[in-house]
């Protein structure tokens, strides 16, 4: 019998900690480096700007459905989820333990702009040392879950470190992609990419567009508890990556580019994969989308 | 210095690599040895199609030549800064180029980056800061982002940045402070060939660029929390 409640706490709305309270079995959260130790940036405060006592993460071991999982949550309301200097060392210490420790798998709930730019040299660095270290959990036979629904999505060199995961969970108000609508609007103008035409952005970026392109395992509402669920499914999902794995991804994502040669639109794109009424999708429930593509990956089979 | 006179200073003649759209891809002889050679030139920006054909290069180096060096020679201005890149998941390929090294060194082959012109974040992350490791010439340029865009992201004023880019190692664009940070393993000077060599014997097997960076001092604490993250309770 569940004592968890059965309203929907929406996970976007969540604080990092208030996602691994609820997501994770209740109490389970055991944290290293927790903000009582201190460890924050010694890079913000010469910007003139305040630090975080967790630098923005919250690292740890827990439990899911009695399953053992060393989990990380990034904090987008601190900087955005950027990734600094002691951020990704906890990240990549995460990993590392995991490689030493052998949980049965690794949740990552990504919120994050990538690297932090107030630390920008030393975030770069970090963010491929995160990747690096989390080839090394899949390479050593443990599936690593990547969970994306905050309000900052997922993008830049999280976007990539999120993409390399053996399976990634999105709600519909998650994003995944690597620049933002911002830097390239900033770049290319406002033709390019208008930053501020939400519907576009979420047709570009969002959970509904990379689960119809099978960028992401599972799409599910924006509900801590369908997280919760979603993640304990994935928790056997293991892809190893072999050389046929990654020439299987090499035709995929070639059609993928085949398809889309004329720079065809979200909504033409979405017609190329058998969509009927592609401009219905924004207005489709999860439910109505995981039930086609369902089908859809039934008829491929 | 542009990509023939590099591959001549590394080289002789005695190397095929050849340019087609940006991307270099080709073989030489090296102290007895063929290295697979692969890069970019022109500061290409790394679409979604570009990291796809650079991922090519690599696997087919694995499924042909196992165990075969591979030397990334790296110009870019980072990734392609389009909508229609992002429609189709310029992260995905750009996670697939990442995994394509990362699989062939796990099977044997090292991996040895070299930024000979400019490098910037997405072009980098995943393809010379993913090898063994990485070199620069000690002209080239290393950055995240360009400062009108960093300003508008950050929210900080751009004369701000423009400011601590000059004095502040961890915003300086500049191949000496990723050195100092252990981003990168050294820089190349004089005979290039020379260096080639004495990096190729030194390259490590580990991911051991925090320890650099905190021996150097440019990176203090990342080593050390990882650490304290092993042996926390």
């Amino acid at each position: 019998m569940s004592l968890r409640p059965t309203t929907v706490t929406s996970y976007a709305e969540c604080s990092a900690r208030q996602r691994l309270a609820l997501l994770l079995d209740a109490g389970s959260f055991h944290e290293w480096l927790p903000p009582a130790e201190r460890v924050t940036s010694p890079h913000l405060a010469q910007l003139g700007l305040p630090c975080a006592f967790d630098d923005g993460v919250a690292v740890g071991r827990a439990a899911l459905e009695g399953r053992s999982v060393f989990v990380a949550a990034q904090e987008g309301a601190f900087m955005g989820g950027g990734v600094g200097e002691v951020h990704g060392a906890k990240l990549v210490g995460m990993l590392r333990r995991a490689v030493r420790d052998r949980p049965d798998a690794v949740l990552l709930l990504a919120e994050s702009g990538g690297v932090r730019l107030h630390e920008a040299n030393a975030g770069l660095i970090a963010v491929s040392e995160v990747m690096r270290a989390l080839l090394d959990v899949r390479a050593s036979g443990m599936p690593v879950v990547v969970l994306i629904g905050g309000a900052n999505g997922c993008f830049g060199g999280m976007g990539i470190v999120a993409a390399c995961a053996d399976h990634i969970v999105m709600s519909d108000v998650g994003r995944h992609a690597m620049s933002g609508p911002e830097v390239i609007e900033a770049s290319g103008g406002v033709e390019e990419f208008d930053a501020r035409d939400r519907s576009l952005v979420w047709r570009t970026t969002g959970g509904k567009h990379r689960y119809l392109l099978g960028d992401c395992d599972q799409l599910v509402d924006d509900d801590v508890q369908a997280f919760r669920a979603a993640a304990t499914r994935a928790l056997d999902q293991r892809r190893p990556l072999t050389l046929t794995a990654l020439e299987a991804e090499h035709r995929l994502l070639s059609a993928r580019l085949a398809a889309a040669h004329d720079e065809a639109d979200a909504f033409e794109l979405w017609r190329r994969l058998g969509i009927t009424h592609p401009e219905q999708v924004p207005d489709r429930s999860v439910r109505d989308i995981g039930v086609w593509v369902a089908s859809r990956r039934k008829e491929v089979a | 210095m542009n990509w023939r006179e590099l591959c001549r200073a590394l080289f002789g003649d005695r190397h095929d690599v050849t340019e087609d759209d940006e991307l270099l891809r080709g073989s030489a002889h090296f102290d007895g040895d063929l290295l697979d050679v692969l890069g970019t030139t022109g500061h290409a920006a790394i679409g979604y199609a570009m990291a796809l054909r650079q991922a090519r290069a690599v696997l087919d180096t694995i499924a042909t030549h196992p165990g075969r060096t591979i030397v990334l020679l790296i110009d870019t201005q980072g990734q392609r800064l389009r909508r229609h890149d992002e429609l189709l998941g310029i992260h995905r390929a750009m996670a697939h180029l990442g995994s394509a090294i990362d699989l062939a060194r796990r099977r044997g082959h090292r991996v040895l980056g070299l930024v000979y012109d400019q490098a910037l974040s997405g072009g980098f992350i995943t393809t010379g800061l993913l090898a063994d490791a990485c070199h620069a010439l000690p002209n080239a340029e290393i950055r995240v982002m360009r400062l009108p865009a960093m300003a508008r992201v950050t929210k900080l004023p751009q004369e701000l940045l423009e400011r601590l880019s000059v004095a502040n190692p961890v915003f300086a664009p500049g191949v000496e402070n990723y050195l100092r940070m252990g981003g990168l393993a050294s820089l190349w000077q004089g005979d290039l060939a020379q260096a080639l060599r004495r990096s190729l014997a030194e390259l490590p097997t580990e991911d051991r660029r925090a320890q650099d960076g905190a021996e150097r001092g440019g990176r203090r604490l990342a080593a050390a929390t990882v650490q304290r993250i092993l042996d926390a309770a």
